[in-house]
């Protein structure tokens, strides 16, 4: 019963019953129409014939007298046709004709009347039904002239139980299929509902069945598929990003660890400060580590597409560049900058500042602090447009990093020995390659000579 | 993000005692955040659910919220939705774990009026709560700040010293209307590169100082007493001589 409930619950159920309620409607319509329509005619065609022979009868009676009349009458009523004849004089009695009386119908001056009346047969009496016209002629005569009926009526209630027939027919047949097509549309559902539950229940791997029809199920199901299939790559994504932060942290949290055990070993105050105040820094950095590294997790995850803009990268590398200058003079070094005008992308501002910012922090940390002679670093920040790509170079006079490195700074947490000393944590450039690539972009490192040359490539925004 | 315990003196300098709204619901950061804002003067009523917040937050008597995001019973973005709503229009800082600029945007748009990311140092929360206690008292916007001797026209933007013109570059003059905005209160490095700069990130050098010492080299330089102030482990600030 429930299940019934369930299937009368679908859409398709509803559509198929509107349509059936529909159809029902025009069949019934259609067969009325023809029903109506053969009764009227059929009945009309009758009545004239009879109307006709009762003018003639009483042409003849006009002019040859009652005489002429009854014979004309008993010859009619001779011949074995469906034509019935009766003229009767004012007490009743039939003079002549085919019927056995005036029939209790038969009222009043004149008229139409429909009465039964039995016709004799190889097999016995059949009783049948006519329609007569009776009319009353001067000296105290009645003519009656009628057809019998019974064909007509055959005819009619054939045609009406073709109509019942027709549209129960209809109703069973539309009613039936109705079922069979939403029970059909029901199954699919119940299926691709089934799976999902499946996957909610945590086995990704699972996917909507498909028909193989090429069906609005098929199309949503084969969507569905390519949902769970990109989930499935975000999981594991997920899942990789997860396991190298887990495993990443564990480095510096084992050195803090230590660091609080000796303290807590020493029994001496102002030991324990010490430890205290180092163990607070090392608290900061981790949390600068991890941040970062969910930083260019974020990004390569591609979330922030969806908020992508039209961003001017000449704007933003001079915004940058107006912040970090003070900082490089300071230094004793100077910043020169070169930007071209139309240098449009698609971006995340703030991702696409952090990067820049990240490759003047690693100058200002690496070219600075390791230049022969501080006072003549030189750094040049340039925007430029080449071919498709936006080119965001920065370049400095710095000792640069070997070709056999180059590719490997920009893996997580790798610095090169030479600065293990600098503060850092090692994802300066790893953020850098991710908005690159988030941007459909790359890095590249190269050399400067002297120094290093770091450029960034972005997808150049289409003119329009 | 060095905390140091020392600094908080400095920044409640002049500081009108303010009555906190705390709606937090991890204990010991709770207590540790009753304690430090106790300490620098201000009175903290504690809520531990979203629930309990409304009801106190409801009675009109503070002068800032202090919502985490997630709380129990009631999300802290909808008791602050709820309080807007109800034309409560008493400062909001935010707190969250979820620190991406898109957060940031959520927890705004929802009503509030400044976003800081877990875990952060007490003194970027204590400069947040009080530039906006400030900020509830009609201290925004004005079209001349003064500032001891320094006048600071934001109209022909202009800024003169003892009568004097100082010429600004155009970012040393939005870095000085900040200032000037919360003068007497403590700003952040991370307040200014959010506010003067719009960035939402954490640069690793200390870009900043060296914008504010070229600042204090223009308004401060050939005077006896200096209104730009470095506060050790927090900010800066910039105040008159009598306060």
């Amino acid at each position: 019963m429930a299940a019934l409930a369930k299937l009368v619950r679908t859409s398709t159920f509803r559509l198929a019953a509107g349509y059936l309620v529909l159809f029902a409607v025009s069949v019934g319509a259609i067969l009325g129409y023809v029903y109506w329509n053969t009764a009227v005619l059929l009945e009309r065609q009758i009545n004239d014939t009879i109307e006709a022979e009762v003018t003639g009868l009483a042409e003849q009676y006009n002019e040859g007298g009652i005489d002429r009349l009854l014979r004309t009458v008993r010859d009619r009523s001779a011949k074995a046709d469906d034509s019935l004849y009766l003229i009767a004089n004012f007490s009743g009695r039939g003079l002549a004709g085919n019927m056995g009386g005036v029939p209790r119908e038969v009222s009043g001056v004149s008229g139409w009347a429909e009465f039964p009346y039995s016709i004799r047969t190889a097999d016995g009496v059949e009783p049948h039904r006519a329609r007569a016209y009776h009319t009353n002629l001067q000296g105290g005569f009645k003519l009656i002239v009628g057809r019998d009926i019974e064909e007509r009526l055959r005819f009619t209630s054939l045609i009406r139980q073709t109509l019942f027939w027709a549209l129960g027919l209809t109703l069973a047949l539309g009613l039936a299929g109705g079922f069979a097509i939403s029970r059909n549309f029901l199954k699919r559902i119940d299926s691709i509902g089934e799976t999902s539950r499946h996957i909610m229940g945590g086995d990704l791997s699972e996917r909507m069945p498909i028909s193989g029809t090429g069906d609005e199920l098929d199309r949503l199901a084969t969507s569905l598929n390519e949902m769970l299939d990109q989930i499935e790559r975000l999981m594991t994504g997920l899942k990789e990003v997860t396991d190298n932060v887990a495993h990443d942290l564990r480095t510096p949290l084992t050195r803090l660890r230590a660091r609080v055990e000796d303290a807590l070993r020493a029994n001496s105050k102002p030991v324990y400060r010490a430890a205290l105040e180092q163990t607070l820094g090392e608290a900061d950095n981790l949390l600068r580590t991890f941040s970062a590294l969910l930083n260019i997790a974020r990004t390569e995850s591609g979330e922030a597409r969806s908020s992508f803009s039209l961003i001017d990268v000449a704007e933003v590398a001079g915004d940058i560049a107006e912040l970090y200058e003070p900082e490089i003079e300071e230094a004793g070094g100077q910043l020169e900058v070169a930007v071209a005008s139309g240098a449009m992308v698609r971006a995340d501002r703030q991702l696409l500042a952090h990067a820049i910012t990240n490759l003047l922090d690693n100058t200002l940390k690496y070219a600075a602090a390791h230049s022969e002679d501080a006072s003549s670093l030189s750094v040049r920040l340039t925007v430029s447009l080449s071919g498709g790509d936006v080119l965001v170079e920065v370049s400095d006079n710095g000792p640069g990093i070997p070709e056999a490195e180059r590719k490997r700074v920009i893996e997580r947490f790798v610095r090169l020995d030479s600065s293990r000393s600098e503060p850092g944590s090692g994802l300066g450039l790893s953020l850098v390659n991710a908005v690159a690539k988030l941007h459909g972009g790359a890095l590249e490192l190269g050399d400067n000579a002297p120094g290093l040359t770091v450029r960034l490539k972005l997808r150049a925004a289409n003119e329009d | 993000m060095n905390t140091n315990l020392t600094l908080q003196k400095a920044s409640t300098i002049e500081q009108d005692r303010m009555r906190i709204l705390l709606i937090e619901d991890d204990r010991e950061a709770a207590a540790y955040l009753k304690k430090g804002l106790g300490e620098s003067g201000h009175v903290v009523d504690h809520a531990s659910d979203g629930e309990e917040g409304l009801l106190l937050a409801r009675e009109a008597v503070h002068d800032v919220f202090v919502v985490d995001r997630m709380l129990p019973r009631l999300d802290g973005l909808k008791v602050i939705e709820t309080l807007r709503g109800e034309g409560v229009s008493t400062p909001v800082l935010i707190l969250s774990a979820l620190g991406e600029v898109d957060d940031k945007v959520k927890g705004l748009r929802a009503g509030g009026d400044d976003y800081l990311a877990k875990p952060y140092a007490f003194s970027e929360l204590l400069a947040r709560v009080e530039g906006l206690a400030r900020r509830g008292h009609a201290q925004s916007m004005e079209a001349k700040y003064t500032v001891g001797d320094l006048e600071i026209d934001m109209l022909s933007r202009s800024v003169k010293r003892a009568g004097n013109e100082i010429t600004l570059l155009p970012r040393e003059f939005k870095l000085l209307e900040y200032l000037a905005r919360h003068a007497g209160q403590v700003v952040t490095r991370t307040m200014l590169l959010e506010n003067v700069w719009d960035y939402h990130f954490d640069p690793q050098t200390n870009v900043i100082d060296v914008h504010i010492s070229r600042l204090r080299a223009k308004i401060d330089k050939g005077f006896s007493e200096p209104l730009l102030h470095t506060v050790r482990g927090a900010g800066y600030t910039i105040r008159g001589g009598t306060g």
